[in-house]
C-alpha cells in the first residue's frame, strides 16, 4: 500500500508534469533541429516564433469564444490552431524572403546567420508584443480535470491524489500525433525525402534537381506549425507570458543538443531528457520517501534544487554532452 | 563579421562626424530635457560603450558569439556588493565558516570526480555519479544551515554576508576576475566546438548567474535588493557637497543653486571616471592588437584553418580572447552597480544586457574599438528615446480613433517600438553595412 | 560528330585560366578516360563538361544539341550524369532512398530503373534498408554510381571512381563500369590509376597544364612509350 502510495505520487508530482513538459520542449527542439538541418543555423528567433504563434491562437481562441463556440471539454484553443500555423508560416516565409534568403545567397557563415537570427527575434518580441502584449494570460477552457484529486479519492479510495489535468493529456496526444505526421512525412513522402537529402549533402541534392528554394520553404512552414503548436500546448499547460517563451530556447536548445543538433528523433529524446531531469531534481521527494521508507520523515525536503534553478539543469546537462559526447546522444551534424 | 576584410578605405573625416553627431544629440537631450538627463544619457552609455568593447572584443576580433553578457555583467556587479559593502555584524561568524567548509566540500567532490573519471577504468560512471552525490550531501549538510544562521542576521536590513568594506575601486578589476572565471568554465567546455555552441552555453550560463543572483539572500540579499552601496573614489556625495561652505560659495560665485551644482558635479564626477577607463581600455586594446599576439588574432579571424595549419592553437587563443573580452564586462557590470548605488538581481534583463549590446557592437562597426564607443551610447540613447518617441508617435497616430481597447491596447504596446527599432537597426546594418558605422582599420 | 563534343574548353575560377583549350568527346557506348599529372586540370575539364566551371571559350554539345550555356541541373535533364568524387551519397538516407533521390527530377514510374541498378550492383539490393553512410567505400561509390543511373543519362561521369578504394574493389568497380557501357551509356572520367583506366578505354586524354598532350585509343597510349615513360612511369 505504502508502495503503492509512492508511486501514485511520484506519478502526480514527476512523471504526469515531465511527460507533458517533455512534449512540448521535444516540439520546440524540433522545430529548432529542423532549422539547423536545413539552413544550418541556431536560430535564436525560435522562441519567440513560438511566442507570436501562440499569441495569434489566444486572439482567434477570443473571437471564437466571443461568438458562442465551445468544442465541449477540449479547450476552443485547438480549433484556433490552424489559424495560428498559417499566419505563424506566412510571417516565417517573408522573414526568409526578406532577411535571411540573402544570406544563404552569399553563403554567409553560421554565425552571421546566428546574429542575423537575433535580430529577427527583436522584430518578433515586439510584433507579438503589439499583437497581445505581456501580461500573463490563461486561456485554458473546456473540462478542466480528466482525473480530479477527488475522483480519483472516490475511484480508489487512496489517500495519496493523482491529478491529470486536461491540457496535460491534450499535450502529450497532440505532440505524438505531430511527431507521427512529421516522421512520415520526412520518411514517405518525396518531398519529406528531398528535405533530407538536401540537410544531408546540399551539393549533391542540387545535382539531383532537388529545388532548395522549395526545401526552404517547407521547413519554413512545418517550423511554423512546430512552434504554434509547441507554443500553444506550453500556455494552455501553464498560461501564456511573451517573456517565458524567450526564456524557454535554453532548455529547447540544450534539448536538441543533448539529443544530437539536426536529427529529429534526438530532438524528441532530448526533450524528454531535460524534462525528466529538471522536474526530478527540483522535485521535493521527502513525501516520496516517506512512503518508501516507513518510519522515516526526512528533515529538509529532499530536494536537491530549488525550482528557482531548473534552468541550470539544462545547462549542466548540456555543458556534460558538450565535454563528452559533443554530437549528441544520436549522433547530429559534425561538430 | 565576414570572412574577407577589404583594407579600411573610409574617410579620415568619418568618426570625428560621427560623435560630432553624437554630441550634438546629447547637446538637443541637454537643452530640450535638462542636464539631468542628458549626463543621465550618457553615463549608462558610457557602461554600454565598455560592455561593448568587451564583446567587440570577442565578436569583432575572433568572431566569437556571447549571449549571454547578462551573466557576466551581473556577475561583475556582484563584486561592489562582496568588496565595499560593510560587513554585517556577525554574519560571517555565524555561518561564513559553513558556507566556505560547503563550497570546499563541492570542490573536493569535482576534484574527486575528476580523478575517478580519470584513473579508474572499471565501474568509473559509477564512481563519478557516487561522488557527486555523496558531494552533493555534504555541500547541502554544510551548506543550508550556515545559510540559514547567515539570513537570520537582522533579515530586514541585511541578512546576507556583506562586504569586505573595502574601496569601490577595488571592486571594479574584482569584477572582471569573477567574470574571467566563469568565461574560463564556459569557454572551456564550449569552445572548439561548432561556433554557435558556445552562443548557446553562455546564454545559459547567463540565466544561471542571474537565478543566483535572485535567490542566494545570503549573497547579496537576492531580490531584497543591497541598497547604499558606497560611491567609487572620487566621486563625492551630493550632501557633503552641499554642507561644504567652500562648494555652497563656488556654486553661488557662478550662479548655481547649490543643490543643482552638486548632482551636476557628482553626475560629470562619474562622467570623468568612466572617460578615463573608456581611454585606458581603448588604449590597451589597440596596443594588444598591434602586438603580435593582435595580428594572431587576426590571422585566425579571417582564416582559421589556414591558422591552424600553421600551428597556432585557434581553440586557446579563442579562449583567451573571450575570458578577456568577459571581464571587461564584468568591469562593466561593477561600473553600473557603483553608478546605481544599488543592487538589484531582478532588473537584468537579457534584452537589454546581452542582446542590445551586440546591436551596439554590430551598428558600431565589428572590430573597431572607436565603434564600439560610438555603437555603445547611440543605441543606449536611441533605446532610451525610443521609450518616449514610441508612445508620442502612437498618440498621434491614434488621434483621430475614438476611444476605446484598441485605441488603449495600441499605445499601451507602443514602449515596444524599441524593440522593433533596435532589430530593425541590427538587420540593416548587417545587410547593408556589415562592417558598421565606423568600420574597422 | 560524337555523341558528346567539347571543344577548345576555355577558363578558370578566378582570373587565371586553368583549361586551355580542352577538348574531349566521347562516342556513343564507348568509355573515354582522362589522366595526367597531379594538378593538369583533369577534374576541372571534367566540371567544365558539366557546367560548374565559368568557360570564357569553348562550346559544349551534346548529342547535337549546344548545352554550353546550361547550369548542370538542366544538364542533368538533357541526360548527363555526374557522380563527384567525394561526397556523392546521401549518407543518413538509405540505399533505396538515395536511389530514389537520383530519380527526382523523373516524374514517371523508375521501378524499372532502379531494378536495373540492383541488377548491375546486386549488392546494393541486400543493402537497400541501409544508411548509405554506414557501407563500405567500395559499396558508397557503387550507391554514387547507381544514384547517377536513376536518371537514366545518356552520358555518365565519373570522378576518380577507384580514389580510396583497395586494388580488387578497382577491379570490380572498372567490370561494373564496362558494363554500364555495354547498355549504351558514354563514360567519361578522370583516373589517378591510370594505367588500369586506360586498359578499359576506347579514347584516352592525356592532360598537361589543362591542354590536351596525348589523345588516342587507350591501348595505343598504353604502348606509346613516350607516354609510358613521362606519365605511367615506366
Amino acid at each position: 500500500m505504502e508502495l503503492l502510495n509512492a508511486l501514485v505520487a511520484l506519478t502526480n508530482y514527476v512523471i504526469i508534469p515531465a511527460t507533458s513538459y517533455g512534449a512540448q520542449l521535444a516540439l520546440g527542439a524540433l522545430g529548432v533541429t529542423l532549422i539547423y538541418a536545413v539552413l544550418r543555423f541556431s536560430n535564436f528567433a525560435h522562441g519567440d516564433t513560438m511566442a507570436f504563434g501562440t499569441g495569434v491562437v489566444i486572439l482567434v481562441t477570443w473571437g471564437l469564444q466571443a461568438l458562442g463556440v465551445s468544442l465541449g471539454p477540449l479547450p476552443v484553443a485547438l480549433l484556433a490552431l490552424p489559424v495560428g500555423i498559417a499566419a505563424t508560416a506566412l510571417l516565417l516565409l517573408g522573414t526568409d524572403r526578406v532577411v535571411y534568403r540573402y544570406y544563404r545567397g552569399i553563403r554567409a557563415a553560421p554565425v552571421v546567420l546566428v546574429m542575423v537570427s537575433v535580430g529577427v527575434m527583436f522584430i518578433m518580441n515586439a510584433l507579438t508584443r503589439f499583437l497581445i502584449g505581456v501580461d500573463q494570460i490563461d486561456f485554458a477552457d473546456g473540462e478542466r480535470f480528466i482525473i480530479s484529486a477527488r475522483t480519483w479519492n472516490q475511484m480508489t479510495g487512496m489517500r495519496e491524489p493523482l491529478t491529470l489535468r486536461t491540457t496535460q493529456a491534450i499535450t502529450v496526444v497532440t505532440a505524438a500525433l505531430v511527431v507521427v505526421a512529421l516522421f512520415w512525412f520526412l520518411n514517405r513522402t518525396r518531398t519529406g525525402k528531398s528535405m533530407r537529402a538536401f540537410s544531408d549533402n546540399e551539393d549533391l541534392a542540387l545535382l539531383s534537381g532537388i529545388d532548395p528554394d522549395r526545401v526552404v520553404r517547407v521547413t519554413w512552414i512545418i517550423t511554423a506549425a512546430l512552434a504554434t503548436v509547441a507554443g500553444t500546448l506550453y500556455g494552455l499547460d501553464k498560461s501564456f507570458k511573451a517573456f517565458t517563451y524567450f526564456q524557454i530556447v535554453l532548455p529547447i536548445f540544450a534539448s536538441a543538443i543533448v539529443g544530437g543538433i539536426g536529427n529529429p528523433v534526438g530532438a524528441i529524446a532530448g526533450g524528454f531528457i531535460i524534462s525528466f531531469s529538471e522536474v526530478g531534481l527540483t522535485y521535493a521527494w521527502k513525501k516520496v520517501a516517506g512512503y518508501l521508507i516507513p518510519g522515516w520523515q526526512p528533515d529538509g525536503l529532499l530536494q536537491l534544487l530549488s525550482t528557482d534553478y531548473k534552468f541550470a539543469v539544462s545547462f549542466v546537462i548540456l555543458l556534460l554532452v558538450l565535454i563528452f559526447r559533443p554530437t549528441g546522444i544520436f549522433r547530429g551534424k559534425v561538430v | 563579421m565576414s570572412t574577407s576584410r577589404q583594407p579600411g578605405e573610409t574617410s579620415p573625416l568619418r568618426a570625428p562626424l560621427f560623435f560630432a553627431i553624437l554630441a550634438a544629440l546629447i547637446l538637443l537631450e541637454w537643452l530640450t530635457t535638462g542636464w539631468n538627463s542628458a549626463l543621465g544619457i550618457l553615463n549608462m552609455g558610457l557602461i554600454s560603450a565598455i560592455m561593448a568593447l568587451g564583446i567587440n572584443l570577442q565578436w569583432g576580433t575572433a568572431g566569437l558569439f556571447n549571449a549571454g553578457a547578462m551573466g557576466f555583467l551581473a556577475l561583475g556587479g556582484l563584486a561592489p556588493v562582496l568588496i565595499a559593502m560593510p560587513p554585517t555584524p556577525g554574519a560571517f561568524a555565524a555561518g561564513g565558516w559553513g558556507i566556505l567548509l560547503a563550497f570546499a566540500l563541492a570542490a573536493a567532490a569535482l576534484v574527486g570526480a575528476i580523478l575517478a573519471w580519470r584513473r579508474l577504468s572499471r565501474f568509473r560512471g559509477l564512481a563519478v555519479v557516487v561522488i557527486l552525490l555523496l558531494g552533493f550531501a555534504l555541500y547541502r549538510l554544510a551548506f543550508d544551515p550556515a545559510v540559514a544562521a547567515i539570513e537570520a542576521i537582522n533579515p530586514s536590513a541585511a541578512g546576507n554576508l556583506g562586504g569586505l568594506g573595502l574601496p569601490t575601486l577595488v571592486s571594479w578589476p574584482v569584477g572582471a576576475l569573477l567574470a574571467a572565471g566563469a568565461a574560463w568554465v564556459v569557454g572551456k567546455t564550449a569552445l572548439g566546438l561548432r561556433s554557435d555552441y558556445l552562443a548557446i552555453a553562455t546564454l545559459g550560463i547567463a540565466e544561471i548567474i542571474v537565478a543566483v543572483l535572485k535567490n542566494e539572500q545570503w549573497l547579496d540579499r537576492g531580490v531584497l535588493n543591497v541598497n547604499g552601496i558606497p560611491r567609487p573614489w572620487p566621486v563625492p556625495y551630493e550632501i557633503d557637497l552641499q554642507s561644504a561652505p567652500a562648494f555652497v560659495a563656488r556654486a553661488e560665485s557662478w550662479g548655481l543653486d547649490p543643490t543643482l551644482a552638486s548632482t551636476l558635479l557628482v553626475k560629470l564626477a562619474f562622467l570623468a571616471l568612466f572617460l578615463v577607463v573608456i581611454l585606458l581600455l581603448i588604449w590597451a586594446s589597440e596596443l594588444a592588437l598591434k602586438s603580435p599576439w593582435g595580428r594572431m588574432m587576426h590571422a585566425i579571424r579571417d582564416n582559421e584553418i589556414s591558422a591552424a595549419a600553421m600551428g597556432k592553437n585557434v581553440t586557446r587563443r579563442h579562449l583567451q580572447v573571450f575570458v578577456l573580452g568577459s571581464a571587461v564586462i564584468g568591469l562593466a557590470g561593477a561600473m553600473m552597480i557603483s553608478l546605481d548605488g544599488q543592487m538589484t538581481p531582478a532588473s537584468y534583463n537579457p534584452l537589454r544586457y546581452t542582446f542590445l549590446i551586440l546591436v551596439m557592437v554590430v551598428v558600431g562597426g565589428s572590430g573597431s574599438n572607436w565603434g564600439s564607443v560610438l555603437g555603445g551610447v547611440l543605441i543606449w540613447y536611441l533605446w532610451v528615446k525610443a521609450g518616449d518617441w514610441g508612445p508620442d508617435l502612437m498618440q498621434a497616430a491614434m488621434a483621430p480613433l475614438p476611444e476605446g481597447d484598441f485605441k488603449s491596447h495600441m499605445i499601451n504596446s507602443a514602449a515596444h517600438m524599441r524593440m522593433l527599432l533596435m532589430g530593425a537597426l541590427l538587420l540593416l546594418v548587417l545587410r547593408f553595412s556589415p562592417r558598421g558605422l565606423l568600420p574597422e582599420k | 560528330m560524337s555523341f558528346l563534343n567539347a571543344s577548345g574548353m576555355t577558363g578558370g575560377y578566378g582570373k587565371a585560366d586553368i583549361l586551355h583549350g580542352c577538348t574531349l568527346t566521347v562516342d556513343k557506348g564507348q568509355i573515354a578516360v582522362i589522366v595526367g599529372p597531379n594538378g593538369a586540370g583533369k577534374s576541372t575539364a571534367m566540371k567544365a563538361v558539366f557546367g560548374m566551371l565559368p568557360l570564357r571559350g569553348g562550346s559544349v554539345t551534346l548529342d547535337g544539341a549546344d548545352i554550353t550555356a546550361l547550369s548542370p541541373q538542366d544538364r542533368v535533364k538533357k541526360g548527363m550524369g555526374f557522380v563527384p568524387q567525394v561526397n556523392n551519397v546521401f549518407p543518413t538516407m538509405s540505399v533505396e532512398e538515395n536511389l530514389e533521390m537520383g530519380a527526382f527530377i523523373r516524374d514517371d514510374d523508375f521501378r524499372d530503373t532502379m531494378e536495373q541498378v540492383y541488377t548491375l550492383f546486386p549488392i546494393l539490393k541486400d543493402k537497400r534498408r541501409q544508411n548509405a553512410g554506414e557501407l563500405s567505400g567500395g559499396q558508397r561509390q557503387q550507391v554514387a554510381v547507381g544514384r547517377a543511373l536513376m536518371t537514366k543519362p545518356k552520358l555518365l561521369m565519373l570522378d576518380e571512381p577507384t580514389a580510396g578504394v583497395s586494388p580488387i574493389v578497382m577491379d570490380e568497380l572498372f567490370d561494373r563500369i564496362i558494363e554500364v557501357a555495354r547498355t549504351g551509356i558514354s563514360i567519361l572520367m578522370v583516373e589517378q590509376n591510370a594505367r588500369q583506366a586506360l586498359e578499359i578505354a576506347d579514347r584516352g586524354y592525356v592532360l598537361v597544364q589543362g591542354a590536351n598532350r596525348y589523345t588516342d585509343t587507350g591501348k595505343a597510349l598504353l604502348a606509346d612509350p613516350e607516354v609510358r615513360r613521362t606519365f605511367l612511369g615506366g
